[in-house]
């Protein structure tokens, strides 16, 4: 038996542990042993990436060429920044990508899964359903520089599928096609489109787990009373669906902010600075320009803002858990 | 939590008598939403059409027709050319130890929280949550110039050891989230039976918890498999390149012929689809664990 069936189990049965203790002196005396399991995996964990970002945090600080000794500068590098057009740009194109990983997602990904797992998998098998999760699944599932190099094929001007086709089946001009990735006017949209060809498969697989949490007599009962299916999609299950929806709003949103692969493979924050995201131009000021105390000033700013989102997603989680405790 | 499996969940087991009646609306559903995964597959059919068929084919026909001389050649000799075994071997092993120290330290610290129940641990919890969160473009250089310091950089070693430390993070929150529902009658009566937190956890916790981990291991390994800026800074040369950077590094060099980039980009897809295929059970348990607390 596995571990969560197991826990479903208890679930129902184990209400709140913390109000049942009995021998208080004895358990304080048995939580100590438990220290000794926590420290290898925080020491490793406050060294390196704790570590890392307040040495990172200190850089940002400075000026410094990776090399020789940085020099403070106090908020120099901040300062910049805020005049940097580019650096706003590249926050403009985050938000653009929060819609097009996060937004348009969630929305396809709540109408798919319901549809494959109410309507689809009662009529046709769950074995059919199960297929086209897993076929809108698999771009997750390839590393994110081979669906660059996928689609900076797909999408090449002259040779690439997509114009290959509006060349000899729609027979457009070859000089009218569009340079998809290579234009700084349809360059962010090629982009974002292909990000929610990545993400919908991730939506999908959440909120299709969330539908088979719920209680199958709801909707049941829904149809009893005569409801069309769109109005049980409305009333029951985005209803029902609140804490995934929740979850993977936020989760994506955290993703969006973070895009570097998609950037570095297919366009390199080009052409010009078309296609520039937070996390590409730090990685361009560390290693291309080598103004490390600038580039680190990016990381950390971006570091703060998915700090703050993470922070609400904690917030949102123990609102929804405590929900669920007082159902 | 979501992973509603053997008790919960009495959707699975429904007989082909026991479907419901398909009106001409579900036939008209069912084929736009086949045409839609279609669709979604079309990218890689592309690669997979373009990589077998002659540059003559592709010059002649353009790249949507079906290949009408399938060959392997490309494919071969691509998997010469980039000493695909060996980006193969660098990725695999260097994404195994990440998944296995990130599964094991993530699980003892979990432990700590979600058994031991210690004094601290929301606050512990939501520094792992929010750590989880922070870019790596903000660890990158402080990792960069350690790595060169301590002898590190350039070795496939210090990729497997980033990647599992970072992890203990994720796992830490996603076991200890497992754990928040472990039975806590057989921790009681464990506890009766004087059993020690040695005892507790190689006796009683790990057994229960063991495919739980499993789980947990298969998706932290294929997201090792996946990444690209720890490999991208830390490993210049092109022995130590795993297979998702060389592939994204070297694509450029064979620019010029169409065929042999779709040779790459199903070589390098390739392995992914293949772990997909093998572990889509355990992958989709692990994707929607926590994601409903």
């Amino acid at each position: 038996m596995s571990a969560e069936s197991v826990s479903n189990g208890a679930k129902a049965k184990v209400a709140k542990p913390s109000k049942a203790k009995p021998n208080k002196s004895s358990i304080e005396k048995g939580k100590s042993q438990y220290y000794a399991y926590l420290i290898p995996g925080l020491l490793l964990f406050l060294i390196v990436v704790v570590g890392s970002f307040f040495f990172n945090i200190y850089i940002s600080f400075t000026q410094w060429i990776g090399v020789g000794t940085p020099v403070w500068v106090g908020f120099e590098n901040y300062q910049k920044l805020f005049q940097d057009d580019v650096f706003w740009q590249s926050f403009q194109h985050a938000f653009l990508f929060i819609g097009a990983m996060s937004i348009v997602p969630t929305f396809i990904g709540v109408f798919v899964a319901s549809m494959l797992f109410d309507y689809i998998a009662p009529r046709f098998g769950n074995g059919i359903s199960a297929f086209m999760r897993a076929g809108f699944y698999m771009p997750q599932v390839i590393p994110i520089t081979i669906t660059g190099v996928l689609w900076v094929w797909l999408l090449d001007p002259v040779t690439g599928v997509i114009n290959s086709f509006l060349i000899n089946n729609l027979h457009m001009k070859s000089d009218a096609v569009p340079n998809w990735l290579g234009d700084a006017n349809t360059a962010i949209w090629s982009l974002s489109v292909i990000m929610v060809w990545i993400q919908i498969g991730y939506t999908i697989v959440i909120f299709m787990s969330g539908l088979a949490r719920l209680d199958p007599s709801l909707t049941e009962a829904a149809q009893l009373d005569g409801a069309t299916w769109f109005q049980r999609f409305r009333i029951i299950i985005l209803a029902q669906l609140g804490p995934e929806i929740g979850v993977v709003l936020l989760t994506t949103m955290v993703a969006a902010l973070k895009v570097f692969g998609p950037v570095y493979t297919m366009t390199s924050g080009g052409p010009g600075t078309a296609t520039q995201v937070p996390a590409y131009f730090s990685y361009f000021h560390f290693f291309t320009t080598h103004k490390v105390g600038y580039g680190a000033a990016v990381a950390t700013i971006l570091a703060l803002l998915l700090t703050v989102l993470s922070i609400i997603i904690l917030q949102v989680q123990n609102r929804q858990q405590s929900k669920e405790i007082q159902r | 939590m979501t992973t509603a499996s053997t008790k919960a969940a009495p959707t699975p087991k429904i007989k082909s008598s026991a479907l419901k009646p398909r009106s001409f609306i579900s036939w008209v559903t069912f084929f736009f939403m086949i045409f839609a995964v279609i669709a979604w597959l079309f990218p890689f059919w592309m690669a997979l059409a373009n990589a077998i068929k002659t540059p003559a084919d592709f010059v002649a026909q353009g790249p949507l027709a079906f290949p009408a001389h399938p060959t392997f050649e490309h494919v071969i000799k691509f998997w010469k050319e980039s000493d695909f075994p060996v980006r193969f071997w660098n990725s695999t092993w260097t994404s195994l130890l990440g998944a296995a120290i990130t599964v094991a330290f993530g699980f003892l610290t979990a432990y700590a929280i979600g058994i031991g129940k210690i004094k601290g641990r929301t606050w512990i919890l939501g520094v792992f949550m929010v750590a989880f969160t922070i870019p790596q473009e903000a660890l990158i250089y402080p990792l960069y110039t350690a790595a060169k310091k301590i002898g590190l950089y350039d070795n496939l070693l210090s990729i497997a050891l980033i990647f599992g430390i970072t992890g203990i993070a994720f796992s830490t929150y996603l076991i200890s989230s497992v754990l928040t529902e472990f039975p806590n009658e057989l921790v009681e009566a464990a506890k009766i039976d004087g059993a020690n937190a040695w005892q507790m956890m190689t006796r009683v916790v790990l057994p229960i918890l063991r495919p739980t981990l499993m789980v947990i291991m298969v998706m932290v390994f294929i997201y090792n498999w996946n990444e690209f800026l720890i490999p991208l800074v830390l490993l210049p040369s092109n022995d130590n390149m795993t297979v998702a950077l060389s592939i994204a590094l070297t694509s450029g060099q064979w620019g010029a012929e169409p065929t042999y980039r779709a040779a790459a980009a199903l070589l390098g897809a390739a392995p992914s689809i293949l772990f997909f295929i093998i572990f889509q059970r355990s992958l989709m348990r692990g994707v929607t664990m926590g994601s409903s607390k």
